[in-house]
């Protein structure tokens, strides 16, 4: 049971919160839209991994999950790749320039001051360019605001990646302002 | 220096939101609705929520920031001082102690809001509308705080660099708008 009354209890994660307050959950939606579905030299599957990856290291599950289930969409891989984002790809191989991406991430997400140059200079030897790393910074600072808001109000999220896999379809075929 | 080239006339979060605008829209539009949009929580009181998040992550700029703006629209410097260093002691209601409780938790991480805190609010009559709004704006600045040093964007040392960014949030909010950041040009400076 979510800390608030919620207008839709049955709608889990960040979706009831976009219902019960809809001028926001509008802003919310169309940043993630942009961010992860826009015009951008990362994929979104890619984009998609980040913030999966992100989310998982802020312990929140349902962002995790659902964004982890995108990426599997937008990849062609099933539920079981999810779980390879928890375990640093040690099963399916992702570029070197993504690690450094998400090596960025990680800091972003721990505290914005982590990042050194040396991080950045990284991505770079990877062939990162400025964009690139303007929205792998601005993805992991935006999904350690999603994470915050769906756990901060404790919003329900079901367990299994199964129960993920359509949201994930969806989010890949029709995005973020579909729902 | 930043990590990537910024425009060096706007510094902290005012270049960065400049550096693509497509995706500072919806975060502008949020940070208005919430700050400035319609609530039973004053400007003011929104506004020590995102410096409290700001103060917890370190974050100079956006911390200097709103607390200038907080005290040009609270008419006093002392309040924003206790909610930083002494939140038990800070001359604000009950219920916005407690939501100033649950906003610093929430910058650390939405796991760790306990039950108890909401209780605390609610006992406090916080609304489940004051409640919601606390914990986005608090998750807003978690991201506001993790673009600003996540790029090392420049943060003024002067003082007056933040006054005058506080007139312009209170005057203007948070949107854009032409020559938004006229008053900033003659003042700013790298720490």
């Amino acid at each position: 049971m979510a800390h608030i009354k919620l207008l839709n209890e049955q709608l889990p994660g960040i979706v009831g919160l976009l219902d019960y307050r809809k001028e926001t959950g509008y802003q919310l939606s169309a940043l993630a839209e942009l961010l992860l579905r826009g015009d951008s030299t990362l994929s979104s599957g890619e984009r998609e991994i980040i913030a999966s990856y992100v989310s998982h290291n802020n312990n929140c599950h349902f962002c995790h999950t659902s964004h982890g289930a995108a990426a599997a969409a937008h990849l062609n891989k099933g539920p079981e790749f999810i779980d390879d984002i928890k375990h640093d790809f040690q099963t399916t191989p992702i570029s070197a320039k993504l690690r450094a991406l998400l090596n960025i991430a990680e800091h972003v997400r721990q505290n914005g001051k982590k990042v050194t140059d040396a991080d950045i200079q990284a991505a770079r030897n990877e062939g990162a360019t400025d964009r690139e790393i303007h929205d792998t910074v601005m993805i992991a600072a935006a999904f350690s605001m999603y994470n915050r808001y769906v756990d901060g109000l404790d919003t329900w999220a079901p367990p299994e990646n199964e129960a993920y896999m359509p949201m994930g379809e969806r989010l890949a075929k029709e995005g973020y302002l579909s729902f | 220096m930043p990590h990537i080239p910024l425009n060096e006339n706007l510094p902290g979060i005012t270049g960065i939101l400049n550096y693509r605008t497509d995706t500072a829209l919806p975060i502008r539009q949020l940070t208005q609705i919430l700050l400035r949009g319609e609530s039973s929580l004053s400007e003011g009181e929104r506004e020590l929520i995102a410096t409290i998040v700001s103060h917890g992550n370190e974050c100079r700029f956006c911390t200097a920031a709103h607390t200038a703006a907080a005290n040009i629209l609270l008419g006093e410097s002392e309040t924003t001082e206790q909610v930083k260093y002494h939140l038990n002691d800070a001359p604000v209601s009950d219920k916005m102690k407690s939501l100033l409780v649950i906003a610093r938790a929430v910058g650390i991480s939405g796991r760790n809001v306990t039950p108890a805190m909401i209780q605390s609010a609610k006992d406090n009559n916080a609304t489940d509308r004051e409640i919601h709004d606390t914990v986005l704006i608090a998750a807003l600045f978690s991201l506001y705080n993790r673009l600003v040093d996540g790029l090392a964007s420049i943060t003024p040392a002067d003082p007056a660099f933040y006054e005058s960014l506080a007139v312009i949030l209170k005057d203007k909010g948070y949107l854009p708008s032409e020559n938004r950041y006229a008053s900033l040009k003659a003042i700013n400076e790298p720490a």
